[in-house]
């Protein structure tokens, strides 16, 4: 029999209402990488955070190398030899490389000393796993890839045996990524174990030896990676089979709905973000915005929905001009046929610390629906919202649960509950699926063409190339904040990708 | 008098004027670097001085008066540090809170204890901090330029003006060259990476708002048994305020609080001296406009004008684990 290094017994706990862990148990061998998934809110993180003492249990246990641990804080986690690099960086922004590893590590008063230690012991790390960073560069001036890099040295700083990772790639290319994946690879070779928590189920099947998958609050099976697939493994996360790809019918194109001509967008520095953007956008069809992130893409959105001005163009909706250039009116907008499903949901879709229900009305508060004179008639709008939980599946059904306590997917699912069901004519979406799980992908997706078919316009942003190929019935491709080309939804991943990296459409241009 | 000789005299009484600034300024600095907002320096200055006041003039000792300063601005800093840290409370309401408690207390305890209107009583020479002479003082400050320098501007201040300013290397020191310094500085911008790392929190801030207290405590003592002999109601008059308006047009540095504070002081002085001598050209020049040139300036700078004050990223916030 393996050794085990990580037992967890009966693990439970609680936020509030929300009842993140339920009787955990988990045993991850030494020397393996054990894979985590989960949907989003299935609670990896929490599990994972009381492993490494950030949270308390309400109940449990835990063994390391076979022996009962107190883990009362990270403290004692760090003294049992585990590790951990947060899904959200736990870094000073404003220290070095340096000052961050060394950060409850000092050794002594005095911070000489242990400066001179941690630097050789940093190049040592460095060399030895091919983590190369300046360690006197400042966090904030780093990408988030190295930042990750930091988070790993400092584990590794902290002689880890055992290594947590939660949801590491999220943040990373797929080149940075495979490079990660080559670093835990060789740190299982000298032994040490590794948890990786991700969605991602290829990223599973790709590094894995065993897989544990949790799903609301349970752990519900745990598999050899070997002898498992990717439906098996998407079927248990969900808790039901779900299509990984989507199905829908030929579009029917009408007239046009949103007319987009010459929009040009300058940022607060006066960097053009949008260079003269034209097209257009008919009824029941999804056009699909390519590009990678930083292209302009969240700001052409803006501007279209009347959060950001344009400095010059024009923009029609049902043939009436939007004055972009001046001041729209997002409420105005919205009474026109236009809803918006903002791509950054927690600043600007959402009031995180209101009620779902609140949060279901955002910006439709003044509906007769809602109003008993000039108050809000607050059982119509809890009633409403019960309507659109039952509707969505949004989880946990509770109208009155702080929006804040909800998942991603399930605050993504407030949003777009809020917006899609006004009937509008024009649905304009960015990241529909950022941060949302496989179920609740699939579900949103299904939802996105089905507005399609009831004859309305969409525009759809994302930078998950997958999702735009799969939803659109054309796909336009941002670069450097121009539309560099257009293309069917069959086009292969090769062609839109030099599309995306410039490459194809200076080409084109210039012909 | 001669033009050099008044300026001796205008940066002699900045540097009076400066120190309990100094302090105050370099109390704010260690709870705003730890991420607790302090808007009490002025209340907690308020405590000390009439603590020390108080107990200079009964027990007869300057040192027993220092001692209380501290105690007390210690105690006032705890009750800031329970309501922010610990209960998670909004960190102006408390210190908003402290101010106006001690300005009431102060009052009411010193009429009950003392009955002289709120005054502590006159302390005398035992019982209050005397200047400092240098050795040859006299007999140098006939050298032209660096007499008058030597004898007049450096020499003959109080022990606790050498003090405020021997605080601000010793400040930057614990800040940027102890471990102390690094985690009190990391909790300031992220609390999660210092629980992470096996730190606390709690605690942690908890020393970094006790350091605020002590030099809180040296502000108000230098008030009462310094500058002046004795505890008057109200005898901070906003330098508390002032202090922090130093913290942040110092961008929350030491070296740059020492200037700050000692520009600060000299508006204080200069308008002290413009006083019913009006300016050649320019004429009278008002009071008022010169008291409020460290908060225009303040605000000056956070509109952007000067560069750019970014706060301690966590200022403010408390701590929250679980939502
Ligand atoms: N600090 C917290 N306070 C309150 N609720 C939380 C906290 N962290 C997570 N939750 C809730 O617990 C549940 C599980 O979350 P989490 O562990 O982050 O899931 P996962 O990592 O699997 O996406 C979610 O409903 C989430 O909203
Ligand atoms: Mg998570």
């Amino acid at each position: 029999m393996d050794n085990i290094a990580i037992e967890l017994r009966g693990i439970d706990k609680s936020f509030g209402p929300v009842h993140a862990n339920k009787n955990i148990n988990l045993k991850v061998r030494k020397g393996t990488i054990h894979g985590i998934i989960g949907e989003n809110g299935a609670g990896k993180s929490t599990l994972m955070s009381i492993l490494y003492g950030f949270y308390q249990a309400d109940s449990g246990e835990i063994l390391v190398d076979g022996k009962p641990v107190a883990i009362r804080d990270p403290n004692a986690a760090i003294a049992a030899g585990i590790g951990m690099v947060h899904q959200h960086f736990m870094l000073v922004e404003n220290f070095t490389v340096l000052e961050n590893v060394m950060l409850g590590a000092e050794d002594s008063q005095i911070l000489n000393k242990g400066i001179a230690k941690a630097r050789v012991e940093l190049k040592r790390l460095e060399r030895e796993y091919a983590l190369e960073v300046n360690p006197d560069a400042l966090i904030e001036e780093l990408p988030v890839g190295l930042q990750q890099r930091v988070e790993i040295l400092k584990a590794l700083y902290r002689r880890a045996d055992i290594l947590i990772l939660d949801e590491p790639t999220g943040v990373l290319t797929p080149a940075e990524a495979d490079h990660l994946f080559r670093v835990l690879e060789q740190l299982k070779s000298q032994g040490k174990t590794i948890i990786l928590i991700t969605h991602k189920l290829r990223e599973i099947m790709a590094i894995t030896d065993e897989v544990s998958v949790m799903r609301r609050g349970e752990m519900v099976a745990t598999r050899t990676t070997a002898e498992t697939s990717v439906e098996e493994l998407a079927e248990l996360m969900v808790g039901r089979r779900v299509l990984l790809r989507v199905e829908k019918g030929e579009a029917k194109p009408g007239e046009v709905k949103l007319a987009v001509e010459g929009l040009t967008v300058k940022d607060g520095r006066g960097v053009t973000m949008v260079d003269n953007v034209s097209f257009n956008l008919r009824a029941g069809e999804i056009v699909g915005i390519a590009g990678v992130a930083g292209n302009g893409q969240s700001e052409l959105l803006e501007a279209i929905a009347g959060i950001r001005r344009a400095v010059s163009g024009s923009v029609h909706l049902n043939g009436k001009p939007i004055d972009v250039t001046g001041h729209a009116d997002p409420a105005e907008l919205r009474d026109r046929g236009l809803a918006h499903v903002p791509e950054d949901r927690h600043h600007v879709g959402l009031v995180l610390k209101f009620e779902e229900c609140e949060n279901a009305i955002l910006g439709y508060h003044h509906d007769k629906r809602y109003l008993n004179g000039v108050f809000l008639n607050i059982d119509a709008i809890r009633e409403d919202a019960e309507k659109r939980i039952a509707e969505y599946d949004i989880r946990p059904p509770n109208p009155r649960l702080k929006t804040a306590n909800f998942s991603g997917g399930n605050q993504q699912k407030i949003v777009l509950a809020r917006e899609m069901e006004r009937g509008p004519d024009v649905l304009i979406i960015g990241q529909p699926t950022r941060g949302v799980d496989v179920g609740a992908i699939e579900f949103i997706h299904k939802r996105i063409i089905e507005m399609r078919d009831q004859g309305k316009a969409v525009l759809l942003v994302s930078v998950e190339l997958d999702e735009i190929r799969a939803l659109s019935d054309r796909i336009l491709v941002m670069f450097a904040g121009r539309v560099v080309g257009e293309r069917d939804p069959d086009a292969t991943e090769g062609e839109l990708g030099l599309l995306m990296a410039g490459v194809e459409g200076r080409k084109e241009a210039a012909e | 008098m001669d033009f050099f000789h008044v300026i001796v005299v205008l940066l002699e009484s900045t540097i009076r004027v400066s120190v309990p600034l100094i302090f105050a300024a370099l109390a704010g600095l260690f709870t705003e670097r730890a991420g607790v907002f302090d808007i009490g320096l002025e209340g907690k200055m308020l405590g000390a001085a009439f603590a020390a006041g108080a107990v200079a003039a009964v027990t007869q000792s300057v040192w027993m008066g220092l001692l209380a300063a501290i105690l007390i601005s210690i105690a006032l800093s705890l009750v800031h540090g329970y309501a922010s840290i610990t209960q998670r409370g909004n960190q102006i309401v408390s210190g908003v809170a402290i101010n106006f408690i001690v300005a009431g207390s102060t009052v009411i305890l010193g009429e009950a204890w003392f009955r002289q209107g709120g005054r502590t009583p006159a302390l005398g020479e035992g019982s209050r901090f005397q200047t400092i002479t240098f050795p040859f003082a006299d007999s140098v400050r006939e050298i032209p330029i660096l007499g008058p320098i030597y004898s007049d501007l450096l020499s003959g201040h109080f022990l606790l003006t050498y003090v405020a300013f021997a605080m601000v290397p010793i400040s930057w020191w614990i800040l940027y060259r102890t471990r102390f310094g690094l985690r009190l500085r990391a909790v300031g911008e992220n609390p999660g990476a210092v629980d992470t790392a096996g730190i606390s929190v709690i605690w942690l801030r908890y020393r970094a708002v006790i350091c605020c207290g002590i030099l809180c405590g040296f502000a108000g003592a230098y008030l009462s048994l310094a500058m002046t002999a004795g505890f008057v109601k109200g005898m901070t008059a906003g330098k508390g305020y002032i202090a922090l308006a130093a913290l942040i047009f110092a961008k929350w540095r030491p070296f740059n609080i020492m200037l700050a504070c000692l520009l600060f002081g000299f508006l204080d002085a200069l308008a002290i001296r413009l006083q019913g001598n009006p300016l050649p050209l320019i004429g009278q020049v008002p009071v008022q406009l010169m008291q409020a040139l460290p908060y225009i300036l303040t605000v000056i700078l956070l509109a952007g004008f000067i560069g750019k004050a970014i706060p301690p990223k966590a200022g403010g916030v408390p701590y929250v684990k679980e939502r």
